[in-house]
């Protein structure tokens, strides 16, 4: 690993510290000054101070924001600076701060609703992140969660599992029997595979686009990688 | 079963009878119940909320007795006692009937609650014959009821609906809803063609109160402004009488569905003569 140390030039100590790694450049901004003293900091190195290893091959950046929050608008008041270099690709900005709705936001999705109910006809269930339902799903009823869905009762109803267009997320039932189901943006084909139910529990995940029911011991198989997050 | 709600006051239960779907026999259901109650010697008023479509005076052949009806009372045109109707063969029932003029919009939820509460201090038992929807007409209805009935027939279509009104029941103060299933036809549930009740318990998972056979006898009676409980012949009548006798707290066996086979018709079978 490459390291890069900057030397301050007209300022008393750098605000931004580029270091050069396998992945690309990565700049770190201090997050003690002001923010017009980083911009400042940062305009000088891309315009004049670092012109020779700012210049060259396309190098993706990676922006280390440290303990300080950046509005959306901040982020790109210093993406804008860095862009002025046409090699200079942003990869991503990170901070080690987020603001309390987006670690609310994050911990819904993150979160794991248990409901006992049934979902009657009329009635809609839904929320963030995945759903335990302690219940059935009846005729006209729908449930609906930007993650998985677990029915542990008969699913006669609606589900739309990953309503923000989340590909991976799959619906369960212990009885599989639904008006129609949803992964994402695809819609089940009403076939007469829920008719000749096999009596044992069932998901249905999207493989190339396509909607397809298994049998729940092939989940290990299919999607390995549910039980690790929700460890 | 034991009736739960308020027994041991001297208040008495309202029950709303509702559906959702129209013409599942709604108002016939609650002709029958109110009647089966009132000849079991309990006090009954059968409040009919179904305004602009009134139905129970007719079924219950008190139509031509009408002077005042809920809607003058709610808006204090008369008192409460003077829009009763007595039915005159029965000592213990009477019979609040609703506008057949104005729409449900014409009362509110608040008015009807207390129009029950003040009936609940005079009866035992007051019937509300809810009208079909789940908008106004329903919410009203619902208003007073301390307890629910709904009713549902053997049809994909009233099952739907009746899990729809199940579930907007489960808002109000009305507890769990118990199920009657009316106009059940043994042969074609045999055969298949019928939704069997328990395919209907599995999928509305509440209690059922009742199984009321299709029965010619009940058209005919409400036809001649009589409800059917009056026959003591009838499947139907005895179905309702064990409904009321199971909201009063006895343990009645549900009726079996089959046609009753005369004396008869057995010995034929016995010799293998059919």
């Amino acid at each position: 690993m490459v390291s890069v140390e900057v030397k301050p030039v007209t300022t008393v100590k750098s605000k931004v510290t580029i270091k050069g790694t396998k992945e690309g450049l990565v700049f770190f901004m201090d997050d003690t000054c002001s923010f017009d003293e980083l911009l400042a900091d940062l305009r000088e190195k891309i315009e004049h101070s670092h012109q020779q290893i700012l210049s060259g091959p396309l190098i993706r950046v990676s922006i280390k924001l440290g303990k300080r929050y950046c509005t959306p608008e901040q982020q790109e008041e210093l993406t804008k600076i860095i862009r002025q270099k046409g090699n200079l690709v942003i990869h991503l900005v990170e901070a080690d701060v987020i603001t309390k709705e987006e670690a609310f936001a994050e911990r819904l999705k993150s979160q794991f609703h248990v409901q006992v109910h049934t979902i009657r006809s009329g009635q809609v269930l839904e929320s963030d992140g995945d759903i335990l339902l302690l219940g059935d799903v009846n005729p006209g009823g729908t449930i609906r969660s930007t993650g998985n869905i677990y029915v542990l009762g008969h699913l006669r109803g609606y589900a739309h599992a990953g309503i923000s267009g989340d590909t991976e997320a799959i619906i369960a039932a212990a009885v599989m029997s639904p008006t129609q189901l949803r992964i994402a943006e695809v819609v089940s084909k009403p076939g007469d595979e829920w008719t000749q139910n096999s009596g044992g529990t069932e998901f249905a995940y999207l493989e190339n686009e396509t909607m397809l029911v298994a049998k729940m011991n092939y989940l290990s198989r299919i999607r390995p990688e549910l039980g690790e997050t929700k460890a | 079963m034991r009736v739960d709600g308020i027994g041991g006051t001297d208040v008495g239960i309202g029950i709303v009878v509702t559906s959702g779907k129209g013409g599942v026999g709604k108002t016939t259901t609650s002709a029958n119940l109110g009647t089966a109650l009132a000849l079991m010697g309990q006090k009954v008023c059968m409040v009919d909320t179904d305004i602009g479509l009134r139905n129970l005076d007719v079924v219950m052949g008190l139509e031509n007795r009408i002077i005042y009806d809920l809607v003058d009372v709610a808006e204090g045109a008369c008192r409460l006692q003077q829009a009763l109707i007595k039915d005159k063969r029965f000592e213990n029932l009477s019979l609040l009937p609703a506008a057949q003029t104005k729409d449900k919009n014409a009362i509110t939820p608040e008015q009807m609650e207390e129009i029950i509460t003040q009936l609940k201090r005079e009866f035992d038992y007051v019937v509300i014959d809810c009208p079909a929807g789940i908008e106004q007409g329903f919410r009203n209805a619902v208003a007073g009821a301390d307890q629910a009935i709904v009713v549902t027939t053997p049809e994909k279509a009233a099952v739907r609906d009746a899990d729809r009104i199940i579930g907007l029941l489960e808002r109000e103060k009305v507890g769990m809803p118990k199920l009657v299933i009316n106009r059940v036809r043994s042969h074609m549930v045999k055969n298949g063609e019928m939704l069997d009740v328990e395919d209907i318990l599995d999928l509305l998972a509440i209690d059922l109160v009742g199984v009321v056979p299709d029965d010619d006898h009940v058209i005919k009676s409400a036809n001649q402004g009589e409800p059917a409980v009056m026959n003591h012949e009838s499947r139907a009548s005895i179905a309702y009488r064990n409904i009321a006798r199971r909201l009063l707290g006895e343990a009645v066996p549900l009726l079996p569905l089959e046609e009753k086979k005369g004396v008869f018709q057995k010995m034929r079978k016995f010799f293998g003569l059919k």
